[in-house]
């Protein structure tokens, strides 16, 4: 049984059905991305693990036990984090309090992880006195991550990390995501740019119409005649 | 009336007539503003029931008062409205807590365009509250500062520099101007520094995210409404004990305070106190009498005849219609950039 699993999962957004039957796992220490084309519910996935959006059927567990009942914020304290796709930092924040806000829940003391994060975006540290929304791109990327690890998650959970950079802030934040899970966490995220996100996955989901259409370990599905001609165009 | 040109008598004659006035009729805007800007950012609608509800503080504090001069819980010298204020301010966040429960709540539940929504919503609490004063107190007008009315006045001040021209600083004044420095002072701590107040402007920053962060939004709006108890009932007293207490001038007190909001930048703190001041000046520079001031400063044959006003001050309300129309036609967001906020 992987760390964190959502089996078979059905949602629909009032009468209009996502999700027929769609199912991710995803270990410790290993990058999964959900992949497909516009409308294939893989934002929607996302929704249902976190629990901002109730599944019809189908369960989500973490580490063996089964959280489908639990409200996001109890998901979070759980130890699963989400980064948004967009809107992902509070802007009129400093770098410094954005990671505070994000350690909101915890009681103990949160300076450690601050500093951990630090360690690992040491550019964050220079600019720790800076409003969010003064940031490039790539660091306010940086931000949404460090913010979601304030809570020592073992799931972290990335909407389209990608959407709308350049290819170097691209590179950048790929980079980072790596760094991440190096770190040890289990890290999903959703992809447009199938490709490059193929490329450093471990595991790969290919979602069509709500269903999985393929599943493999990233160069599997990169060398994949099918996938490649359907989404990663030839 | 000397016929030399008198710098020092003028500026004396200002500073008692535009300066002590402006200051302190601009810290009560500049409260009120504040609770706008408050209950803007958080809860995402533009307060209609501010006036009234200054006007129901203090209505607290002058029942309140009242018992206590009539029990003897007096200090002498001390305006005893000063020492009603927080038992005030307690009854007033029970009836703005429960103003959102049976009103605003309803509507934050439902997906709809808060700002138009919230408007409208707080337009009906606007009426609510002003009859309750009315129907409480009357609608004229009354008075209730007691103990000394100056910290000194215009005689003890020429006794004391010889001057011609007196100035007097009013209790009301002085208290104004330092509860004003307090209260905001004690605003922007709390705001900047503690987790509270962290997670009140994270939640205005990205409601989304904050939820997602773990911050409890039925406490926030809570908090929200406790804060703005706080400075409306100051803000309302003070105006109260400076200029005398009438439902009708609170409620028309929106104007000029709106006004100050958006000079200053909707969402914006400093932007508020800013423009508070920038709108009380206005109003009393532009509704000032300036013969007196002109006659110490020009030679005999240029003295004015007439009372050299630029506006009669029965149009001062007027005021700050135009600052409001000349911002929003040529800086809409405001000296300091306000939030738009726009609907989910």
């Amino acid at each position: 049984m992987a760390y964190l699993e959502g089996n078979n999962l059905v949602a629909s957004y009032g009468v209009v059905p996502i999700l027929h039957e769609c199912s991710v796992q995803v270990e410790k220490g290993e990058l999964a991305v959900i992949v497909g084309p516009n409308g294939a519910g893989k934002s929607t996935v996302m929704r249902v693990l976190l629990g901002m959006l109730e599944a019809t059927s189908g369960s989500v567990t973490l580490d063996g036990k089964d959280i489908s009942m639990l409200s996001t914020q109890d998901r979070i304290t759980h130890g699963l984090a989400f980064v948004p796709q967009t809107k992902n930092v509070f802007p009129s924040m400093t770098v410094e309090e954005n990671l505070q806000m994000g350690g909101f829940i915890r009681k103990d003391d949160i300076s450690k992880t601050i500093e951990e994060v630090y360690e690992l975006f040491p550019i964050l540290y220079e600019k720790r006195k800076q409003l969010a929304e003064e940031l490039s791109g790539g660091q306010r990327q940086q931000v949404a991550f460090g913010r979601a690890m304030m809570t020592k998650p073992s799931v972290m959970l990335l909407d389209e990390p990608t959407a709308g950079v350049s290819p170097i802030v691209m590179d950048e934040i790929f980079s980072n995501i790596l760094d991440v899970r190096n770190a040890g966490m289990a890290v999903l995220m959703v992809e447009q740019n199938a490709q490059q996100a193929l490329n450093i996955a471990d595991k790969g989901f290919v979602l069509v119409s709500g269903r999985n259409e393929h599943t493999g370990t990233g160069k599997e599905l990169i060398n994949d005649r099918e996938v490649r001609k359907k989404f990663l165009g030839g | 009336m000397s016929d030399s040109i008198d710098i020092i008598n003028a500026l004396a004659l200002l500073t008692n007539f535009v300066i002590l006035p402006g200051l302190s009729y601009g810290s009560q805007l500049a409260l009120g503003a504040l609770a706008v800007t408050l209950v803007y950012s958080i809860l995402r609608f533009s307060n209609f029931a501010q006036g009234d509800s200054m006007a129901f503080g203090t209505m607290l504090v002058i029942f309140l008062s009242g018992y206590m001069i009539s029990q003897g819980w007096t200090i002498s010298g001390v305006p005893t409205a000063l020492l009603a204020i927080p038992i005030a301010i307690i009854g007033m966040s029970i009836y703005l807590l429960l103003m959102d429960r049976l009103v605003y709540k309803h509507y934050r539940g439902i997906k709809i365009k808060q700002s138009i929504v919230g408007i409208t919503a707080s337009i009906g609490v606007m009426f609510i509250t002003g009859g309750i004063v009315r129907f409480f107190l009357g609608a004229s007008a009354q008075r209730f500062g007691d103990g000394e009315r100056f910290i000194f006045s215009v005689r003890e001040f020429k006794a004391f520099t010889g001057l011609q021209q007196g100035i007097a600083l009013k209790t009301s004044q002085f208290l104004t101007i330092t509860l004003a420095i307090l209260l905001v002072a004690f605003l922007f701590y709390f705001l900047q520094k503690t987790k509270t107040g962290k997670a009140m402007r994270a939640y205005s920053d990205n409601k989304e995210l904050a939820l997602l962060s773990g911050i409890d939004p039925d406490r926030v709006v809570r908090i929200t409404w406790l804060l703005v108890a706080l400075l409306t009932t100051i803000a309302g007293t003070l105006y109260g004990l400076d200029k005398g207490f009438a439902p009708q001038q609170y409620h028309l007190l929106l104007l000029p305070i709106f006004a100050s909001v958006i000079v200053g930048g909707i969402g914006s703190p400093i932007g508020a106190i800013a423009g508070a001041f920038l709108v009380a000046f206005s109003e009393i520079l532009l509704t000032y009498a300036y013969k007196k001031f002109l006659i110490y400063l020009l030679p005999l044959s240029m003295h004015p005849s007439s009372l050299v006003q630029l506006i009669g001050t029965e149009y001062k309300y007027a005021i700050s219609f135009v600052i409001l129309i000349i911002v929003l036609l040529i800086k809409p967001t405001g000296l300091f950039k306000g939030k738009v906020i726009v609907d989910e």
